[in-house]
């Protein structure tokens, strides 16, 4: 019987985390150009419904009727499993993030988050890793020149930051001695892990906009070079599932940092559950306002950048990490 | 280990929903499909030569790179959990192994793959 109460209850949470993950990262569009047309002294998409608001509503209906075209010479099987592998993905990273500590339904104490794994980052990772698949096989798969070459630059930026992005949260790892993120976040009671590794959560934050493909790291989109590239030669939904899986990525991204940086669900007066949205949304609205600021680096600047900037000062993040904890 | 469950679970729904998406988006959008329509998109010229050509090297020195860093950092993790208790053992034993990786690097960096030209 427990075992069944348990089933219920992770498949309650699935459905729950997987239909509010979609939500938002459709209306994370209408918040991007919002944000973005504001910024710009614009109005952004105000048609749809008051002050734009069903607008993500109208581009999802749109994509759904729009022809599906594969062009000749692409890979079929390929080139519709692509877009397919990139948004699993992207979903299946909310797994092991906590949003929430603990609630009490039905006599039953439920832990808000959906696998409480012991390897949880590690997960986060793999699976983060996994999307580059979709990735390069969606660009190569096209046949289109623009394609392969913007899926082999997101390919190359994306490896190359994931060693600095994985050495950068070495340090919150030392601090809180578990790969957990539940208990990493309960470390964080006293004193969010950003006082201690503010260094860190800097690094953590340049190699999150080059894993995401983001401004200023926009390479594999360049569009005055690659038209567009990857998803070049995608339509209709499959070109919107490459895009919705950017969002869901970013936002798993976003709660990672809230997660191993800014303390979680931890914070004072209000629900824990909204606490985490708040960080969660504050650092999105972080990445938005940088892609309204900076301007594009050249893709020579951006492997400089990634290869002999950021690994060696990831690397000393580490060492004096470690000596300091070591030596206290 | 049931805890691993809902990982199984997420990935078996989002796959769903994915193929879902693509699926229903397969039935409700037409198709005419025409001879031009289906060449490969380049912003309206006529493609030159084979799509698929071959590429730089460059990337694939990266790929070597990346394999070989990132396997090092992953070894560093189950370290990284247990630093408190290994106290400076622990810390001297890895000092040394971050030290041959940075001799690694380096070298990597004198021989110049670390360029993109």
């Amino acid at each position: 019987m427990e075992t069944l109460y348990f089933l219920i209850e992770v498949l309650i949470k699935n459905v729950v985390v997987i239909a509010v993950l979609m939500f938002f990262a459709a209306y994370l569009t209408l918040i991007e150009r919002k944000v973005l047309a504001r910024i710009q002294i614009r109005y952004g998409p105000n048609r749809a419904g008051p002050f734009g608001i069903l607008q993500p509503i109208a581009d999802g209906i749109k994509s759904f009727f729009k022809e599906e075209i594969i062009p000749e010479n692409a890979d079929k099987p390929l080139y519709v499993i692509a877009p397919m592998i990139v948004i699993t993905a992207a979903i299946s990273m909310a797994a092991v993030i906590p949003f929430g500590d603990k609630l009490v339904l039905f006599g039953r104490e439920i832990k808000l988050v959906i696998a409480d794994v012991d390897v949880g980052l590690l997960y986060l990772f793999a699976m983060a890793s996994l999307g580059e698949y979709g990735v390069v096989l969606g660009g190569w798969s096209s046949g289109n020149k623009y394609g392969v070459l913007g899926s082999l630059r997101a390919a190359a930026q994306m490896i190359s930051y994931e060693v600095s992005l994985g050495l950068a949260i070495i340090g919150v790892l030392i601090l809180s001695g578990s790969m957990n993120l539940r208990e990493i976040v309960n470390a964080q009671k006293e004193m969010w892990f950003i006082v201690y590794q503010p260094f860190a959560f800097i690094l953590y934050m340049i190699c999150a906009f080059a894993e995401l493909n983001r401004a200023p790291f926009d390479m594999p989109e360049a569009e005055s070079e690659l038209a567009c590239g990857f998803n070049i030669e995608y339509s209709s939904m499959k070109f919107a599932l490459f895009f919705f899986a950017e969002y869901t990525h970013m936002l798993a991204v976003a709660a990672l940092a809230t997660t191993l940086f800014l303390g979680g669900w931890h914070g004072p007066y209000l629900p824990g559950t909204l606490w985490f949205l708040i960080k969660v949304f504050l650092i999105v609205f972080v990445f938005i306002w940088v892609r309204a600021t900076y301007p594009r680096l050249r893709y020579d600047q951006i492997m400089k950048l990634g290869w002999k900037v950021l690994f060696p000062l990831t690397i000393l993040n580490l060492i004096v990490t470690a000596f300091f904890v070591t030596v206290r | 280990m049931k805890e691993y469950l809902g990982i199984l679970i997420i990935i078996l729904l989002s796959s769903l929903v994915a193929i879902l998406i693509v699926g229903i988006s397969y039935f409700l959008g037409e198709r005419k499909p025409k001879k031009v329509k289906l060449l490969p998109y380049e912003c309206g010229m006529t493609t030159i030569g084979p799509s698929r050509r071959r590429i730089s090297v460059k990337y694939y020195i990266f790929a070597m790179l990346f394999l070989i860093f990132d396997i090092e950092v992953l070894f560093m993790y189950p370290w990284a959990v247990i630093t408190k208790d290994l106290k400076l053992f622990g810390f001297v034993e890895m000092f040394i192994f971050i030290v041959i990786l940075l001799i690694g690097y380096f070298y990597v960096w004198r021989k110049g793959a670390l360029e993109w030209e």
